[in-house]
């Protein structure tokens, strides 16, 4: 008998994804996938903020230190940012945190930015499928628990992560 | 103090309750969420049962704070808020969480889709808790409004506006104003004489004191928000003095270059390289086609400059950037024409006399090349025959999966030209007739009537390789008639192919410089397709007429009425209400790095230097965050999305995983503790 999630090594697991998504496109995108009955698997919860430009990197970090076993940025097409030039900033911005996280060990599926815009529910549906899938795979990230062990981590990690920021935002 | 939170999860009738246990999300949400003093599921949250519940209960057990567990806040967000108001709670102490779009009905499995429910309604909980008080900001309307596009849906706004006594500037890219109608003959179903309805508007239009036009221009940019739009407008160019000008056309008769003009007389035509494109347009000044002028191309001639009396051609004269200040902004750029070659089985510009739609308008149109006869590509000889084949280009998921909307109407106005002016046979090739508008169908009967053959099915080839004596030197459609059920061959004079409605190739380039958005079309979305299908997403711009999608004149020009009178609304008020929703710095708190000052795309951050801090202009900000993300010292608050909401927002989205995973001693999810629960 198949599983229904396939051949991933943990079929059982069922991965919490937290999902940023821009007001003007991408959680319009959502509204659109609903509306037209896209089916996509229940694992991403959704946060929306005005502009992905809002992603702040706590708010990633947070997110993985609660518990969650990926986070998805998911905003305009670049160009077509509702405030004009944002989600430029939110590009270099991902992939600075994402740098510092590779360093932590964290599989690079597990943090994705996604471009959809409002007509594209099947694009934004498809995304979390493939990237619900690519975590079951990984299987759970067990931030929490090795936080509590090393409690200082993640300020530690907030720190560094304020500082290539204001290094980065400083010198465009 | 604790906040007192009521949280309303609504069935959506079946929509939602069918696939998420919306009574256990309520039952659990009051047990288990701190906090909560009141937990309901109701069927249908909006009605207005649904709405007196939340206010009594409001009321009755002094909630603080609001969460509605049901649909996308686009959609009902306002009415939850102002349910709150009534309640004399402040409105942005609601907080909506979209269990439909989001959860319910994106979902399979229902067990799965009430856990994610309930996250979200702990996510809304812990968010709400942390939410303040804010006021919407009334700004002024300017009563002057821009309106793109002079088809005759931006005519007919332009003049709903103007006739109201409101200032209005019409931006039209061509240099005449008539959109699409202009190039026709007769308009479906009545048959009048498309000119004869149209032309008074224009020229009303044109003459209106209230009316400012800019033709051969276009919008160039847009800055500033609803009832204070700041926009430019990039004015080409005619080569022509419009204060000079008096249109009497001695420079276009003396112009020495004729080229074809694939514009207004779509390729059948010919123009000169100084030009009205049509003797009706309005302005009635022409312009110059640097393209094909001999002065532009060789530096000889300007015979224009010199036989015009009023010595009104100007080669110098340069495009110009106008500045306007407007209240708001309608679009009605309308559609364009499905380019044939793309279905090269019909045999577009490959077979002499296969022609679109379009070309066929120009031909019955009495002003037009062939002076109102319909004859073949040669110019003169009169078709005995002539099939018409609807869906080209539409209902098609290789090029357009829409349905155009007018061609079946269009298909049959023209059979009835052809039988009126010629005594050929007429055979319609359709997949389905599609007559469903006033006295639509009526018409269709009267073509059954007057002879004209119908074919249901989709035609495969059109070709002129004869395999019998009878189709030499004729175009053969073959198709399946899907009505007997059989393959059919027939030979023809002249095909006419009813290409597809098509949106503005730059529809999309022009929806972002107006913060709007477009389906992958690229016809622009109305704030609600039902509901509100004028608006868009962006207040202060609204959409009129085929650039929101296929449709015919009467629905366009009701759209463009429609759009004026929303327009009209907000002048009349005079100011309107805009979301608090913007940034704010903290002088105690703000280092003076001015990191911000940068990363604001509307310059809405200022610098004192005196003071050494930087102070955001609230009237500037549009609210996206992107500052308040980047400030190191946290000195930058975003109203209604502040870190400490958003942070909330996080941890109850993941109350389930923190529950677990944490060490117990350390657990603070809101499932730990167990306080109020009142319902
Ligand atoms: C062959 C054919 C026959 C038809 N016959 C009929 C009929 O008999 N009866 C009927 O009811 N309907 C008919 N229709 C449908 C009809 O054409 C449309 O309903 C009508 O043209 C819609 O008007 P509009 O103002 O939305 O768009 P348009 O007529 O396309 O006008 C849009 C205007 O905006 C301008 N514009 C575009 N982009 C810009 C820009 N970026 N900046 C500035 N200006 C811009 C364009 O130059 C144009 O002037 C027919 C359609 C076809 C294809
Ligand atoms: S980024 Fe923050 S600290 Fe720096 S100038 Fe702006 S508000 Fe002040
Ligand atoms: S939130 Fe900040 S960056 Fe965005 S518009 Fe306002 S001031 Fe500018
Ligand atoms: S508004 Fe969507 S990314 Fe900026």
């Amino acid at each position: 008998m198949t599983h229904p999630n396939g051949d991933s090594p943990n079929p059982e697991f069922e991965p919490k994804l937290i999902g940023f998504l821009c007001n003007w496109c991408s959680y319009r995108a959502a509204d659109l996938a609903g509306i037209s009955r896209i089916k996509y698997p229940p694992n991403m919860r959704i946060i929306r903020v005005m502009c992905s430009g809002r992603v702040d990197p706590t708010f990633v970090l947070e997110a993985l230190a609660q518990g969650a076993d990926g986070v998805m940025v998911a905003g305009c097409h670049p160009g077509e940012c509702h405030y004009i030039e944002q989600n430029y900033k939110t590009m270099r911005r991902f992939y600075m945190l994402r740098q510092m996280l590779l360093q932590m060990g964290l599989e690079p599926e597990r943090f994705q930015l996604v471009w959809a815009s409002a007509a594209e529910g099947q694009q934004l549906a498809d995304a979390v499928s493939k990237m619900v899938e690519e975590v079951r795979r990984l299987g759970p990230l067990q931030w929490p628990a090795n936080w509590q062990e090393n409690g200082q981590r993640l300020h530690a990690l907030q720190a560094i992560v304020q500082e290539h920021q204001q290094a980065m935002e400083v010198s465009r | 103090m604790a906040e007192k939170v009521g949280v309303y999860v609504c069935h959506c009738g079946s929509n939602i309750a069918g696939m998420v246990d919306v009574e256990d999300v309520a039952r659990w949400a009051g047990e288990n969420l701190p906090d909560v003093a009141v937990a309901r599921d109701y069927k249908f949250m909006c009605s207005s049962l649904g709405q007196a519940m939340i206010e009594e209960d409001i009321k009755k057990h002094g909630l603080t704070r609001v969460v509605v567990a049901a649909c996308s806040p686009h959609l009902h967000e306002k009415t939850f808020r102002r349910v709150c108001e009534n309640a004399n709670l402040n409105p942005y102490l609601c907080q909506m969480t979209n269990i439909r779009e989001h959860c319910s009905w994106v979902s399979v499995d229902r067990a799965k889709a009430t856990v994610k429910a309930k996250a979200m309604v702990a996510a809304a909980v812990e968010r709400v808790k942390k939410q303040q008080p804010l006021e919407p900001m009334s700004v002024q309307v300017n009563p002057a409004t821009l309106v793109v596009g002079g088809g005759i849906a931006g005519l007919q706004a332009t003049l709903e506006l103007a006739d109201a006594g409101y200032p209005v500037y019409l931006v039209e890219r061509r240099p005449s104003i008539g959109g699409h109608m202009a190039q026709f003959d007769k308009t479906f179903p009545t048959l009048d004489c498309s000119a004869c309805i149209l032309t008074p508007k224009m020229s009303e239009v044109g003459q209106h004191p209230n009316v400012t036009m800019f033709t051969y221009s276009e919008l160039e940019e847009v800055s500033g928000s609803v009832g204070h739009f700041k926009v430019k407008i990039h004015k080409k160019a005619r080569y022509v003095d419009e204060a000079k000008c008096t249109g009497c056309g001695i420079c276009v008769e003396k112009c020495p270059r004729k080229v074809i003009d694939d514009d207004f007389e779509s390729g059948l035509g010919y123009r000169k390289a100084i030009y009205t494109p049509f003797p009706q347009a309005v302005p009635r000044i022409p312009v110059i086609d640097t393209t094909s002028c001999i002065w532009f191309e060789r530096g000889k001639c300007r015979a224009c400059e010199k036989l015009c009396p009023t010595g009104a051609v100007a080669f110098d004269q340069k495009d110009e950037h106008i500045e306007l200040d407007v209240g708001n902004i309608i679009i009605a750029t309308g559609w364009e024409l499905f380019d044939c070659r793309r279905l090269p089985q019909y045999g577009y510009g490959r077979l002499a006399n296969v022609f679109t739609n379009m070309e066929f308008e120009r031909m019955c149109n009495a002003a037009g090349p062939t002076g109102g006869k319909i004859v073949l590509r040669d110019g003169k000889t009169e078709p005995k025959s002539v099939a018409i084949i609807h869906c080209v280009g539409s209902r098609d998921v290789n090029t357009n999966e829409h349905c155009s909307a007018v061609c079946c109407m269009a298909a049959l106005k023209f059979g009835h030209l052809v039988m009126e002016k010629t005594s050929a046979e007429v055979y319609s090739f359709y997949i389905d007739m599609r007559t469903n508008q006033k006295s639509y169908e009526e018409f269709y009967q009267r073509l059954l009537e007057e002879g004209m053959h119908f074919v249901r099915g989709r035609v495969a080839e059109v070709t002129d390789a004869a395999r019998k004596p009878e189709e030499e030197g004729k175009l053969i459609v073959q198709v399946e008639d899907t009505l007997v059920g059989k393959q059919r061959r027939i030979p023809v004079d002249m095909v006419v192919l009813m290409a597809a409605l098509e949106p503005q190739r730059d529809a999309k380039e022009l929806g972002i410089k107006c913060g709007i958005s477009c389906s992958m079309a690229g016809w622009y979305t109305e704030r609600h397709p039902k509901l509100d299908p004028v608006a868009t997403m962006t207040d202060g711009v609204f959409v009129a007429g085929t650039c929101q999608g296929p449709k015919d004149i009467p629905a366009s020009v009701a759209q463009g009425a429609a759009a004026a009178a929303r327009v009209m609304g907000m002048i009349t008020k005079g100011a309107v209400m805009i979301e608090p929703v913007v940034a704010s710095i903290t002088e105690e708190l703000c280092s003076g790095c001015r990191i911000c000052n940068n990363l604001c795309p509307y310059n809405a951050i200022e610098y004192d230097e005196e003071k050494g801090v930087s102070r955001v202009i609230t009237s500037m900000c549009k609210g996206c965050g992107t500052c308040v993300a980047a400030c190191p010292a946290g000195a930058i608050t975003g109203a209604h999305f502040t870190n400490d909401q958003i942070l909330s927002e996080i941890r109850g989205a993941l109350w389930d995983a923190h529950a677990s995973a944490a060490a117990p001693a350390q657990a603070q999810a809101p499932a730990a503790a167990q306080t109020a629960s009142g319902s």
